[in-house]
């Protein structure tokens, strides 16, 4: 019988609920009964493992995918995965997507009469280095109206998609800016019950990665779900 | 715990731009071992309309049953190549369809095999944390002792065995609300 090292679960009004009124979508899509709670297994703890064969030189790199540059502010964005513990998830993939400066995706599902950039497709992706750092060069991308409630519009913001080490880490997020007016008025935002969550998805500005004559940078730390302190039993 | 999680948040009607780069739906290449088989199904909201944009994820054993992760220490063979992972966008109808093969037995709580199954991972528009669900195999005798089958009320765990719909084609259907509700798991 060995042991496994299975996971926390995560802090109470850290993550939102499925049925959350204000995001009008939800109605009929979360489930109406409660979960089956359930042991973690190596299905659970296991998961996808991704490498440099994966990935593009210029998948980091939202603004060299085209021949010209993309309309917009330049920004770098770069942090650290973590887990729950403070420890680095190293070599783990990050997907990103976004809209344009515009505030407009590249979709046939967005109808927004806002400006396509034909040197921006809004997509990057990358893995964490050793010590759980990442990077992105991207332009900061536009708000955008929805149709979620009178007048409603989304914060700028950048959609995070991470694996961490195990199936059961996986995360798929959304980063926002620092001093957004817009985002005690959002739905998706204000679904984190916990302010300090919430906080959690705000970057902080970086002045001290901001390259001089070139780019402000924003630092987004993300934080996965950590591991338990005890192993469980497991043959 | 010293830091809080980073709060989980729907992958918007866009996600496509974001994640089809890795879309997988054939989870087993050539090489690898195995009954091969498809599987099928739609995403239905409650009103049991398919939907549209939504991202079903997989992951699982080969069929001797050995993940291609560092923590299975196992000395199972592990084919070169198989990474175990699906990944799969719904059509506009809701639909989904990927090949694999039959995962083994994998180890579970208290030192007994689990039946063969395939971890799942739902996201989509409307869905502010993913879901996490399992597909088990019809007829297949482990079925019975399943540790986590047994814990779903009877009635209901038919939502996690796929239906044999042809010969090597499965059927299994994702049902967010109603009488039919799929059971998600909270791991």
């Amino acid at each position: 019988m060995s042991k496994i090292h299975g996971y926390r679960k995560y802090r109470p009004r850290s993550q939102p609920a499925y049925d959350f009124p204000p995001y009008a979508s939800t109605a009929k899509r979360h489930p109406t009964r409660p979960l089956v709670i359930a042991p973690q297994t190596l299905s659970e703890i296991t998961g996808p493992v991704f490498g440099y064969d994966d990935l593009q030189p210029t998948d980091h790199d939202l603004t060299r995918q085209h021949r010209g540059e993309p309309i917009g502010e330049r920004i770098l964005v770069s942090g650290r995965v973590l887990d729950e513990s403070g420890r680095p998830v190293p070599h783990t993939l990050v997907e990103v997507w976004q809209a344009n400066a515009a505030g407009r995706y590249p979709h046939k599902a967005d109808q927004h009469d806002a400006p396509l950039d034909p040197n921006f497709s809004g997509a990057g992706r990358t893995l964490t280095d050793a010590k759980g750092h990442y990077r992105f060069v991207t332009v900061r991308p536009g708000e955008y109206p929805w149709r979620n409630h009178y007048n409603a519009w989304r914060p700028a913001h950048i959609h995070f998609s991470l694996f961490g080490r195990a199936f059961l880490t996986r995360l798929v997020t959304q980063m926002y800016f620092p001093g957004d007016p817009l985002l005690t008025l959002d739905p998706m935002y204000m679904s984190i019950p916990d302010p300090k969550g919430r906080q959690r998805l705000v970057s902080q500005f970086d002045l001290e990665n901001t390259v001089p004559q070139h780019a402000l940078a924003y630092r987004f730390d993300i934080v996965l779900r950590g591991r338990a302190a005890t192993p469980m039993e497991q043959s | 715990m010293k830091l809080i999680a980073s709060g989980s948040q729907t992958v918007g009607p866009y996600l496509h731009i974001g994640l089809t780069w890795l879309n997988t739906d054939r989870i087993a290449g050539p090489g690898v071992r195995g009954e091969r088989m498809i599987i099928q199904g739609r995403l239905l909201d409650g009103d049991g309309v398919g939907v549209g944009d939504g991202l079903v994820e997989i992951w699982q054993a080969n069929a001797a049953g050995r993940y291609a992760h560092p923590d299975d220490r196992r000395k199972t063979p592990l084919e070169k190549g198989f990474r175990g992972f699906g990944r799969i966008p719904t059509d506009v109808k809701g639909r989904f369809r990927f090949s694999t093969v039959k995962p083994g037995r994998v180890p579970g709580p208290g030192g007994n095999l689990q039946a063969p199954h395939l971890s799942v991972t739902v996201f989509m528009r409307g869905l502010l944390k993913q879901l996490s669900t399992r597909i088990y195999f019809p007829g297949d005798p482990a079925n019975a002792q399943d540790p986590l089958l047994k814990r779903v009320p009877a009635a209901r765990r038919a939502t996690l065995i796929a239906r044999r719909k042809a010969k090597g084609v499965l059927e299994w259907n994702i049902v967010l609300q109603g009488r039919s509700e799929t059971v998600f798991f909270d791991f």
